[in-house]
């Protein structure tokens, strides 16, 4: 194997090791659920040597981004980079449309309901309704727009009772 | 063809004013919405007051960053947030009030937020590229508060005879400050130095009434016609309630400087 080859397939191993970190608030998702890891590459010039990885917030105030970044510095060095360094960046800002087929899917199973897609821009948001996790019925209410963290609200079920979160689209 | 004009240090301290301006309305206000929690009227508002000022904060920490590292004077996002006294300042005196009840926050936020919105709307075509990628980010999270402040005023103004009038007193309290949030004049020389980067307040005004006006309708509130007006937040003027404020917000960072958690 020649040198760029192995270090294309560190690389890729690398990446997989980001995008498998799971969100400390929300342990079911991946960080690659998430769409939140933007690049993973390997410095130049001064830098070499050292994997440099961008992460977006989903929301700019969110508290887990500097626990996510620990957790990504730990699992790049645990598979074998010398050197991490993580930024953050904001442009293009995250959007719930980036949220895998995958992760909505755990999202369901986990009792946070996923996202719609998209969001009226511009226009007052129209609340739609949110199906229930739990049971599948459409007969929802939002009880508020804020919920347990800053990506979601909370939502109760008129059939089966039941309160939940939703994942907010943004 | 021209070669591209670097910048001078007059647009670096203009740009620097300009964000800490915008920051320290975000700092603020975040501060004084997480005086809310354990005091709102329901455990949800507790959460959704808490969530509001944590994406100030988040947008404030950006800011300030930013016009630390734009000013090059080594300062960074804690030393403007907690070593600045009060006429240091440059927030609009509208975030500083004190919370008053429930519906005077709410006002606030309507007023506020609905301004905030059209403002990042506006950066989002900011040429300094930092200041326009927040604003992408930010623009999206000020739609759910404007949202909120929405559907509260509806309720309150719409709701029983003494939701209405507490409502409509909060207006009257609040609607002195409306004035200063438009008025660009404290800061001419930022506009005159950044031109294609800052967005001049009066520009957003009439699509900011645009929004609060048929809500206020809807409400069946009536917009106040205030006989007195705020100014001088964005040159260091500020209420009595600022330094209170900072008092408690900076208390720690002064008896503990360069303390971290």
């Amino acid at each position: 194997m020649n040198t760029l080859t192995a270090a294309a397939t560190s690389l890729d191993r690398l990446r997989a090791a980001a995008g498998a970190v799971c969100d400390p608030e929300i342990p079911v998702l991946t960080l690659d659920d998430l769409g939140i890891v933007r690049d993973v590459r390997w410095g130049e010039h001064d830098l070499a040597g050292i994997v440099l990885v961008e992460l977006t917030p989903t929301y700019t105030g969110c508290p887990a981004t500097e626990v996510i970044a620990g957790d990504v510095e730990a699992a790049l060095r645990a598979a074998g980079a010398p050197a991490v360094r993580v930024r953050i960046v904001l442009s293009p800002a995250w959007t719930t449309d980036w949220i895998t087929d995958d992760g909505r899917r755990k999202l369901r199973e986990y009792g946070i309901a996923p996202p719609g897609v998209g969001h009226p821009a511009g226009a007052v948001g129209l609340i739609l309704s949110v199906r229930c996790p739990r049971c599948g019925s459409g007969r929802t209410r939002e009880v508020s727009r804020f919920g347990s963290t800053p990506c979601q609200s909370h939502w109760t079920c008129r059939d089966c009772l039941e309160p939940f979160d939703s994942f907010k689209a943004i | 063809m021209t070669a591209p004009i670097a910048p001078t240090v007059t647009d670096t301290a203009a740009l620097a004013g300009y964000l800490i301006g915008l920051g320290d309305d975000a700092l603020v206000l975040s501060h004084r919405l997480a005086e809310w929690i354990t005091r709102a009227p329901q455990l949800e508002e507790d959460i959704a007051l808490a969530n509001i000022s944590l994406d100030l904060l988040g947008q404030a920490r950006t800011l300030l960053a930013h016009a630390g590292e734009v000013e090059g004077r080594g300062r960074s996002e804690d030393d403007l947030a907690y070593l600045r006294s009060e006429r240091e300042l440059r927030n609009l005196q509208i975030v500083e009030i004190g919370n008053g009840d429930f519906a005077v926050t709410i006002a606030r936020q309507l007023i506020f937020s609905a301004y905030q919105y059209e403002l990042y709307a506006a950066l989002l075509g900011s040429a300094d590229e930092r200041l326009a990628a927040l604003a992408a980010k930010a623009v999206k999270e000020v739609a759910y508060h404007r949202d909120h402040a929405i559907a509260w005023t509806l309720r309150l103004g719409d709701g029983t005879a003494l939701s209405h009038g507490r409502m409509q007193a909060a207006l009257e309290a609040t609607w002195p400050y409306v004035e200063e949030i438009f008025d660009p004049s404290d800061i001419a020389d930022q506009l005159a130095a950044l031109p294609g980067i800052a967005v001049d307040p009066a520009t957003l005004r009439p699509a900011w009434t645009q929004c609060v006006r048929p809500v206020l309708t809807e409400a069946t509130l009536t917009e106040p016609q205030p006989n007195r007006r705020s100014r001088g937040g964005r040159r260091g003027l500020h209420t009595e309630y600022l330094g209170h404020l900072l008092a408690e917000m900076q208390s720690l960072h002064r008896a503990h400087p360069g303390v971290s958690w």
